[in-house]
């Protein structure tokens, strides 16, 4: 399946991924030969086959309600990129 | 709205689950809306590389109680999935949800309207975890957001009715409803103001009689159920404004401004948002067995419909004042208790001592019904001292407040202050006769035909007795003595 | 005497036990050999040398003090930098984490330090454990120390470099569709991927969580087991984790595999496998048959399917577990006055051309309209690859085959296309998808003098019996004891 310019863009929006045009031609190839690689797997009928998840289940492995303690907030805190009042500083959302 | 359109209103309502640790990590759950920021924050919680989630038991638990109060069919394998969005406040970059299997689906509560008793289905109950909390501060350049992860993985439980509310009433009642049960149930406190409860309608109006589905609009922001009723007649109009001059609705989601009396658009960036939900891959599928579940069951309160409808039929109470009693789940207690207590009054006599003097009390003082230093047990005390004559209503009324100050057994405070109702025939008929003397000039109306001066007499008299009077014995006294004056004068 | 570098694990660990030599004797003996050798193997993404000689000498002090000693005492180890050690650089080989210093430490290092190992170190991955070379590493590539123009495999080649080169004597990878044992291969090294839920993975930065497994590098079997033994066991930190007994892998005295029966399949042995690496690989089975195991062909019908639902499975985990990366709480930050755009430039220019093709395949397999197609059908097909496994273990204990088609490759020669790359994968992906555990183990060298390996399969939680057959044919061959001349 080949994807257009269109699709390359819509894709890099929902993955928050800026990409410059030169990135956004070369990922539309790439991204479209993986694409009719992976397309073998539409050949398989797997009708009555159930999705596999990762692990062997051993039940639900519930956490009792006790509260523990925080991280220190500096150990929080100290990795931020900007900070204020104790808190992540980021950019405003504008509309 | 004209009456030629109907509204159809769901509900998506985000309850905080009060548990001790958040969903996934063991954070203590804190009232964000006044901790100090960023106190309450793990790796796990804080979405730092590596870290992992694990479902926390109470959460569950909390989630089957009220699917189970919601008549659900518990899904014994759930799934949790991965819902993914960008956004500062959600530090995973996605919030784990429960989406394809949810815990519980097809459910239904039944609530008051004034046209009867309505049914609404419950779609579907499932858990998620809570975002941070963004703070925007500044002007222009200045503009900037600060980032809280106290809330970050708390637990939220979330609950979708089907479209079946037609009314603003109906809607309000079903929210009234939903909050009452998880506070029955001691899920959730009901506060709609700090966002612990959150209600989201999702809004449509068709031709009256049809059954066709139209676009719905979403109205979040709703801190109170003053603005959830006024954002539906606002949203309501706005619709049937917009199909009367031909325009159709749009499918948004609006925020409620309080202040302005509207609904705004929101996220408007976000429009075509595409959540790439997939099966959480960190998180086994929660199993309930049903052992587990029948022992929930086993442990469900009485929910507040089957309470009021007990009061009704069983207890003889009005709709209305059996209404009242089950809003809370400790006053229906209360009530209960206290009415396994009475000897001499009556259940309507105690609702009525309830829903009056105590909720006037609790209301006055801030009280609640569990912060008061007094139980059931004394309070049926004295509403039977009141319903035997042994003091009178207004006597009881100030004894209630001396209660709530200080703890005492009303039998003790009517003693100590003498408040003990004058019950005797000839003390009585000695007070009335010592006011009718005194004052001549009124007895003297009264003969002339001022019926209505025995009122003035029946408060001389309750004053000089400091209220100690039995009202109705003094009325008797009153009129007898003043009818023989009356009599005396006519015949001389 | 050996070279203290030259020492394998169990030596070290008895020569700290006799007191031939002290810890602090031990890591600055890694260290000095980190210093001389480094600067060509660029193995090392961080070198935590005064941290690790601060331990060394608390080692030798306790050592001093206390007879009972904890097994590991003192002894290095070098870590991949996606495992978090706190207060060490963690970067995931990625510029967006650059600067990150995590609290925690990973359950599977904490287990370790917790039996008394010492850290040397951070080594080189390619980014988010992304790769087959640690070309994509946006810090450096780690040069394979059987030659320096060749890639040492990955995305644990750090780990499989510094242990090959001799400048760690052991080290931990990550095994997400075969990061360890292909770099094992590639380098000459013996290195264990363990059963999906057997090692905890808190502290691991994920890169799609429902293959990611802790491993090990190491010179033998013999010594990976010794920390594979420390290491395996629930965590209640990570939900994936088993319950069931750690069996401690005992291994024997006598190279005997009487009564077991390993199954050879075809699928392994296909136009492409190099043929010198068929050859050593057809001897090795040759002499697991020697020590009396019966050998026999067997069919895994939907090999072939595993790259191409590994490529849609692990990029859409990946996509979502690396939307944290977002420039708010830690890491890189590139400035926006929006806080979207900051996102996507932090996004944009933090992450490497891998990484960004990989969370964009991951994103669109999940995206409306196309879930049901990809990840869905992958889910599916990831059943029947695990159903073949079943099948053959009802009729065989143990599968050997490849581990990779051919023998390192040129620094370079496949960072164009990235599916002749994914193709370096395709033996070790099949077990990756069905979690079961797999060992490399080295069988020989090609004509140019590169490494080949061998790997063995088990069924889940078989670690045990997995360990025992590749320690019988580690009793009989020499393969594992050569060493690159660097």
């Amino acid at each position: 399946m080949a994807l257009s310019k269109k699709d390359v863009d819509h894709i890099a929006h929902l993955a928050r991924l800026h990409l410059s045009d030169a990135e956004k031609a070369r990922f539309r190839k790439q991204l479209s030969d993986i694409l009719a690689h992976v397309d073998a797997l539409q050949s398989l009928d797997t009708t009555d086959v159930p999705a596999m998840s990762g692990a062997i289940f051993e039940g639900s492995r519930l956490r009792e309600d006790i509260a523990g303690d925080a991280m220190p907030r500096e150990d929080l805190l100290r990795n931020a990129p900007d900070r204020e009042n104790n808190q992540f500083r980021v950019p405003p959302v504008l509309d | 709205m004209t009456t030629q359109y109907e509204a159809v209103v769901g509900l998506e309502v985000h309850a905080v689950m009060e548990t001790q640790s958040k969903m996934f990590c063991d954070c203590p759950v804190v009232d964000s809306t006044h901790h100090e920021p960023n106190v309450a924050v793990c790796p796990v919680c804080a979405g730092m590389p590596g870290m992992l989630p694990v479902l926390n038991k109470a959460a569950v638990e909390f989630a089957l109680r009220v699917a189970l109060a919601l008549h659900c069919e518990i899904n014994s394998t759930s799934i949790f999935a991965r819902k993914s969005y960008f956004y500062p406040d959600l530090p995973k970059g996605f919030q784990i949800s429960q989406y394809e299997q949810p815990l519980a689906v097809n459910g239904w509560l039944r609530i008051p309207t004034e046209s009867g008793e309505l049914r609404v289905g419950i779609r579907r109950v499932h858990l998620e975890e809570d975002t941070g909390k963004l703070t925007h501060l500044g002007e222009d350049g200045d503009r900037r957001t600060l980032v809280d992860l106290n809330r970050s993985g708390v637990p939220l439980l979330e609950i979708v009715t089907e479209p079946d509310l037609h009314t603003v009433e109906a809607v309000r009642n079903c929210a009234y409803a939903l909050r009452s049960i998880m506070r029955y149930l001691e899920v959730n406190s009901g506060n709609l103001e700090k966002g612990l409860l959150r209600i989201e309608p999702n809004i449509s109006i068709r031709e009256r009689g049809s059954q066709a589905l139209s676009t719905r609009v979403e109205i979040k922001n709703l801190n109170s159920f003053r603005s959830l009723e006024r954002a539906l007649e606002f949203e309501l109009a706005r619709q049937a404004e917009l199909v009367d001059a031909g325009g159709a609705v749009q499918q948004q989601t609006l925020g409620w401004d309080d202040v302005r009396g509207s609904t705004q658009a929101q996220r408007s960036k976000e429009v075509a948002e595409d959540y790439r939900y997939f099966p959480e891959p960190d998180l086994p599928p929660l199993v309930v067995d049903d052992k587990w579940v029948r022992e929930i069951e086993a442990d469900l309160p009485e929910l507040p419909q089957e309470k009021r409808k007990r009061f009704v039929e069983m207890v003889g109470l009005s709709d209305y004042d059996a209404g009242l009693l089950v809003a809370e789940r400790s006053v229906a207690e209360f009530f209960d208790a206290a009415l396994g207590a009475i000897h001499k009054a009556d259940a309507k006599m105690l609702a009525n001592w309830i829903t009056g003097p105590l909720f006037e009390l609790l209301n006055k003082d801030g009280y609640s019904i569990e912060s008061l230093p007094f139980g059931p047990e004394p309070f049926a005390e004295l509403v039977d001292m009141v319903a035997s004559g042994e003091i009178n209503a207004s006597s009881a009324r100030s004894v209630l407040s001396e209660m709530a100050a200080n703890g005492k057994k009303p039998k003790e405070l009517v003693q100590a202050r003498g408040l003990a109702q004058i019950s005797s025939e000839t003390d009585i008929g000695e007070l009335a006769e010592r006011v009718i003397q005194k004052n001549s000039q009124q007895v003297a109306d009264y003969v002339a035909g001022k019926d209505e001066v025995l009122n003035w007499f029946f408060g001389q008299a309750m004053l000089a007795s400091q209220g100690k009077a039995n009202p109705t014995l003094l009325r008797q006294a009153l009129r007898v003595q003043l009818d023989a004056a009356r009599a005396q004068k006519e015949a001389s | 005497m050996a070279e203290l570098h030259e020492l394998d694990l169990r030596q070290a660990i008895e020569g700290l036990k006799q007191g031939d030599f002290s810890s602090r004797e031990l890591t600055a003996a890694f260290l000095q050999r980190i210093e001389q050798l480094d600067g060509a193997l660029q193995a090392f993404l961080h070198v935590a040398g005064e941290q690790a000689l601060t331990q060394a000498d608390q080692a030798d002090k306790q050592r001093g003090e206390n007879r009972e000693a904890p097994p590991l005492l003192g002894v290095p180890l070098a870590v991949k930098d996606v495992l978090a050690v706190a207060d060490m650089p963690a970067t995931a080989g990625s510029r967006i984490l650059e600067g990150f210093l995590p609290s925690y430490t990973a359950t599977s290092v904490q287990r370790l330090l917790d039996a008394g190992m010492l850290v040397l170190g951070k080594t080189n991955t390619d980014e988010f454990a992304m790769g087959s070379s640690t070309e994509n590493s946006a810090y450096f590539t780690t040069h394979n120390p059987w030659d320096l123009e060749r890639v040492p495999g990955g995305s644990s080649g750090g780990s499989a470099a510094a242990v090959a080169g001799g400048l760690a004597p052991i080290a931990l990878g990550t095994d997400t569709g075969g990061s360890v044992r292909q770099p094992a291969a590639l380098s000459g090294v013996s290195g264990l991927r363990p059963t999906y839920g057997r090692n905890s993975r808190y502290g691991l930065i994920a890169f799609g969580s429902s293959l990611d497994c802790v491993g090990v590098l190491g010179r033998s079997v013999a010594d990976i087991a010794i920390l594979q033994n420390v290491m395996a066991g629930r965590d209640p930190k990570d939900a994936s984790t088993s319950d069931r007994p750690v069996e401690t892998a005992v291994l024997q005295k006598k190279a005997d595999l009487k009564g077991l029966t390993i199954g050879v399949p075809n699928e392994y042995f296909i136009a492409g496998v190099q043929p010198a690496v068929e050859a050593a690989v057809r001897a090795a089975i040759q002499a697991l048959a020697d020590m009396g195991a019966a050998v026999r062909e067997i069919s895994l019908p939907h090999t072939e399917y595993a790259l191409p639902v590994y490529y849609i499975l692990a990029p859409a985990e990946a996509s979502a577990n690396l939307a944290r990366f977002d420039g708010v709480r830690y890491g890189l930050r590139v400035k926006d006055a929006d806080v979207i755009e900051m996102f996507k430039r932090t996004r944009g220019e933090g992450f490497g051309p891998e990484v960004k093709r990989r969370i964009m395949i991951g994103t669109y397999a999940l995206s409306a309209g196309y879930y049901d197609t990809y990840y869905g059908q992958a889910q599916k097909v990831r059943t029947l690859i695990q159903r073949d496994f079943e099948a053959a273990f009802e009729q065989v204990d143990l599968i050997a085959g490849p581990t990779t088609p051919t023998t390192a490759f040129r620094i370079g020669e496949h960072s164009d296309d990235p599916l002749e790359m994914y193709l370096q994968d395709v033996f070790t992906l099949p077990s990756s998808l069905a979690g079961i555990p797999g060992i490399s183990v080295p069988v020989g060298f090609d004509e140019g003098g590169l490494p080949i390996g061998m790997q063995l399969f088990a069924p889940h939680f078989a670690e045990t019996k997995l360990l025992q057959a590749a320690h019988a044919y580690q009793m009989t061959t020499d393969w594992h004891l050569k060493r690159p001349s660097v």
